[in-house]
Order: C-alpha cells, then structure tokens, then sequence
C-alpha cells in the first residue's frame, strides 16, 4: 500500500509499505478514505519531538470503512462500517479510562517504559507520533491497523460527509476541550494564541459556549480573517501588542481565560527573546519554545484560566512562575479524551450547529502528501489545513 | 509613537489592525534558509571579532584597529541577533551590507606597501567582497518577496465562519452543554460567586 513515511527532518515521502496485518485480536483493519495532515504533525516533520525513526508511517487523524476485523472486537464493528478513529489509542477498561481520561489510558503505549521514563508516568498510545507513545502506524496511508478497535472508534452517521466528520478524530474535539477546561462564563474574555486549525476549533466553541468576547492572536493574515469570520477578535502580534491590545479589550484587567493553540514552535514577536529561545533550542538547553506560555501568565486576569492544548514535547525555560502563582492562575492541559466529546459533538453538526469542515484550505492526493507537508508548514498558498484522499 | 497609530498617521489603513492585516513579505524557503545563514554567521564572526580582536588586528598588520575589530563584534552580535529573531529580516540583513561597506573601508588601508602583511589583508578582502555579495543577493531577495496576502492571490475566508448563522448569533448555542466538574476543575476551587449562584 501507498503511505506518507518519515524518513528524518523535513523528509517525508510517499512509499509503498507491507498492507498492515491483524496482529491482535482487538485489532481493526481500515481502508482510509480521508485523513488530515495535523499541526502536531509538522513538530514530528521538524524533528522537535524525539522518538520518530526512519520508516514510520505519519498521521493520527484519520477516518475510513472497516475492512477486517479481530475476534476480539465482539461484533462493536462490523465490515463495511463508516468510522473516525481518534488519534488516542483507548482500552475502555484501565483505571483512567473508565474516569473518561482516555488520552492518559495506560494500557495503550506499548512503549510504556520509554513513556514512563520521560513523562514519570505513560500516557495512552497515539497513531504515527513517535515511539514514545507507542510507535503505532499512522493513518497518511491507504490502510492502517486499529488497535483496541472495539474501543478506538468513532461512529458516525451516514448522511453526514467524510469532511464533515473526519476532524473528530482530533482538531474539533481537542479546540473544545480547551474551551471546555476554561470553564467559560458569559462575562469571559476568552483570548486564544494562534489561529491554525485547533485554535479555529477553539474559538468557535468558545462562542458557542457562550463567552462574551473572543479574541484571537495570530501573525498570519489569512488565517486571522478565518478567525474574524468566526466571530473572533482579532490581533496581528506582528504589528501589534497582544499584551497592549488584550488589556485594551478587556479595560486594562486582561483576558479570564487564555487559550494555548500553539505550542512548543512558539515565535516571540519580540526579537530578542525569539532569538533567546531559538538559541537555547539550539543549544539543547530548552527543546520548547514558551514565548506564548509566558504571554498568556503575563496578561491573564488574576484567578484567570490557562488552557493549553497546543503540544509540548520536553522542557521550556523562563517560565515566569511567580506571576503564575501570585497571580492565582489555574493551568489545566492535556492531550484531549476524544471520546468524551464526540457523541456530544457528532450530534452538534448533525443538528448543523457547526460545519467543521469550514476550515479546509487544501484538498490532495495522498501521493502528493510530501509536497503538501511542505505548504502547511511554510503556510504557502494561504494553507490553514489539508485535507489527502488516498 | 506606537506602530499602530504610526500606521493610522501614514494613512496605509484607516481602520484598526485588528480588523486589517496589512500585507508582509513571505520570501521563499531557500531565501528564509539563507537569511538565516547569515544570523548565525553574524553570530559567529561577531564573538570571534570580540573575542580575538587582537589576535586578528595582528594577523592583518593593523594593530592599531583591535578596538575597532571588537566594536564590529559588538554590531555583528546585534544584527545576527535581529535576522535571527524579528519577524521581518530584511532591515536587519540590509544594515548587513551597510556593515560590509565599513569593513571593506576599515581593511582597505592595510593594503599599503609598508604592511608586510597586505597579503592576509588581500585574502580578507576578498572573502569580505564575497560576503557581501551574498548578503546583496539575500537583503534584494527580501525585499522582492511578493507580498502576502495581496488582493491578487489571497484566498477569501470571510465567509469561513463554518456556523450556519452569522457568529454573532451562535453565541451561547450550546448552552446546552454540561462542563463535567472533574474538567473543569473541583467545586471549592471555582469562583465563590459561581458555585453559589
């Protein structure tokens, strides 16, 4: 079969692999019919987050029709069923999945020693991102074999389209999560650092939960005026202050909650402290670039609340903790519990609340999955999120 | 005054910049590598001129322009500096070639007859007259980058809303929806006057 493979930093190629095998018997074969290049995906093209070795297949949102299924999967799918698979691999029986946890499940990572050494404690499995979370095969590929298939599914009904539902498996539900976890009030100023797809995500949902305000901070013209036409307020941080124009909005209190749709590849739009972290990164003295952390502690209202879905991989430096703790502020974070959410929300674009599928900007064979990696990355033609068909 | 107003004053926008964005430069990735080239080498040469002013000055049969040498260090260290960390290079990379011009006049002297070491001065020379032809050809690829978004190619998402009303009114929509209290954080750590609405 035809699979998007990592070869090393910024070296993706289309390659024919060996067709995935049952090797479990809760194991799920699916013939993908569309998946998604992610922006986590472009830390792993960048080579920012350890653990990826030559020959892994990328991507880890992804959907199609089940083709073969293990004895194990009990009759929870059948051939020919129509499903998203969220990128977190879920037992549905651990400790932490039967609290909803699902993106901490610890049975999940078979790589769970490496997990255990780096992070203290594993995290679940997750498809095409890294040995450290189990090495599993992504879903840029023709096939992919589903593990704890019986679990590691999503439903969804028939008269809604592949692009309607395929962000499901990650960009939508981890964009409401982080809303979610603001615990948003209908007084909130909710501001939300980057406007690349989750952060679309993110401040639609804060919308429809209600905040009073959103506030969107991002350099990148297009991608700003997707976010203004959801509803957002936008601040181009290339010309102006976030900092300065957040506490303008807000009457000089700063933003209750403060989204982090960026992550570890973080630009300062100050010069000298971009050059800081680009330095220390360059000299394996930090691996993440906390330019947006440090903002959103900086700006956010006391007793305020941080949400971070954007990924970090390592360590980060100059984390101003005494504004965060004399400041009162609450972090909560984490991959997202996809199936936590996704009943909720299939439900809410079937009732055509919202149409995810708005924030596609390029649609692509998978063979030209290399060339498409390259223009989401350096953000050409004004590409905000791609879409490949095998 | 700040950068907005300063917009406002040149009359480039009438509205606010969070309602516009104006246009930027996006080099292609070849000329974004190279421009990054430079900084590091900007860093490089400017603590090796800090560091080893003297040891250089020597080397060209100057000795008197060491403090020189180590105020270049000084301007190096800056300008790599800025390529490597402003959102917009090219002013950084222009004062580059400004920078050249000062080098190749301050070594140019050197090449009098009673310098017994011209030669070392011959092969800065030419090494400084090939530096500054690549920082010319990266400070004119950056400022003939297109411009984008231009209204020519930029792709509209003003109607990318992905609501089926306008935003304003799908605010609150899923009010509908319960926060479970273990995401959102313990009862007795929410605001007093939410758990006691």
């Amino acid at each position: 079969m035809k699979a998007l493979v990592w070869h090393g930093t910024q070296d993706i190629r289309c390659d024919t692999v060996p067709d995935p095998k049952i090797e479990d018997d809760r194991d799920a074969i699916i013939k993908v019919t569309a998946c998604a290049i992610c922006g986590s995906d472009l830390h792993l093209y960048d080579h920012f987050m350890p653990g990826m070795e030559k020959g892994d297949v990328m991507g880890h949102e992804f959907m199609g029709e089940v083709v073969e299924t293990g004895k194990g999967v009990n009759g929870a799918l059948r051939k020919g069923e129509r499903i998203v698979v969220p990128f977190t691999i879920i037992c549905g029986e651990c400790d932490q999945c039967k609290r909803g946890y699902f993106s901490v499940c610890e049975r999940t990572n078979r790589n769970k020693d490496i997990a255990d050494k780096v992070f203290g404690h594993t995290t679940a499995g997750l498809f095409g991102y890294t040995h450290l979370t189990g090495g599993y095969q992504g879903g840029q590929a023709e096939y992919v074999r589903v593990p704890f298939a019986d679990k590691t599914h999503i439903k969804v009904p028939e008269n809604l389209s592949d692009e309607q539902v395929l962000f499901l498996g990650d960009i939508f539900p981890t964009g409401w999560q982080a809303a979610v976890q603001a615990d948003i009030q209908p007084t909130d100023t909710v501001a939300i650092w980057g406007a690349g797809p989750v952060g679309q995500m993110a401040l639609r949902s804060a919308l429809l939960l209600g905040a009073r305000q959103v506030v969107c901070i991002d350099s990148v013209p297009e991608r700003l005026e997707m976010a203004r036409a959801g509803g957002a307020i936008t601040i181009d941080n290339s010309q102006d202050s976030a900092v300065e124009r957040l506490n303008e909005l807000t009457s000089g209190k700063g933003p209750e909650k403060c989204i982090d749709a960026v992550g570890m590849e973080a630009h300062s739009p100050r010069a000298l402290e971009h050059a800081y972290d680009r330095l220390k990164q360059a000299v394996m003295l930090e691996s993440d670039r906390a330019a947006v952390l440090r903002e959103m502690i900086y700006v956010c209202r006391p007793a305020g609340i941080l949400s971070i879905p954007g990924v970090y991989g390592g360590l980060v430096d100059k984390m101003p903790m005494g504004a965060l703790m004399n400041k009162g502020l609450t972090i909560r974070t984490g991959q997202t519990h996809v199936n936590r959410w996704t009943d909720d929300l299939v439900k809410r674009i079937d009732d055509g609340q919202i149409d995810p599928s708005f924030v596609i900007t390029h649609r692509a064979k998978l063979e030209q999955g290399p060339e498409m990696y390259k223009t989401f990355r350096d953000k050409k033609d004004n590409c905000i999120k791609v879409v490949l068909r095998p | 005054m700040s950068h907005r107003d300063q917009n406002r004053a040149s009359g480039r926008s009438t509205l606010p910049s969070y309602l516009v964005s104006e246009p930027r430069r996006r080099p292609d990735p070849g000329t974004r590598e190279l421009t990054r080239g430079l900084g590091w080498f900007s860093v490089g040469l400017g603590l090796t001129e800090v560091v080893c002013a003297d040891a250089l000055a020597r080397w060209l049969g100057m000795p008197r322009v060491a403090p020189v040498i180590r105020a270049y260090g000084v301007r190096e260290l800056v300008q790599g500096a800025g390529i490597l960390g402003s959102h917009d290079p090219t002013p950084w990379v222009s004062a580059r070639v400004a920078g050249d011009a000062l080098d190749i006049a301050t070594v140019l002297p050197g090449l009098d007859p009673q310098n017994s070491r011209k030669d070392n001065v011959l092969i800065a020379l030419v090494a400084l007259v090939g530096v500054t032809a690549v920082d010319v050809i990266c400070a004119r690829s950056l400022s003939e980058a297109p411009l984008a978004p231009s209204d020519k190619v930029r792709r509209d998402y003003r109607r990318r809303s992905g609501f089926p009303r306008r935003p304003e009114a799908m605010r609150g929509a899923a009010r509908d929806f319960k926060p479970p209290p273990d995401i959102i954080g313990p009862e007795a750590m929410r605001p007093w006057t939410l758990t006691n609405a």
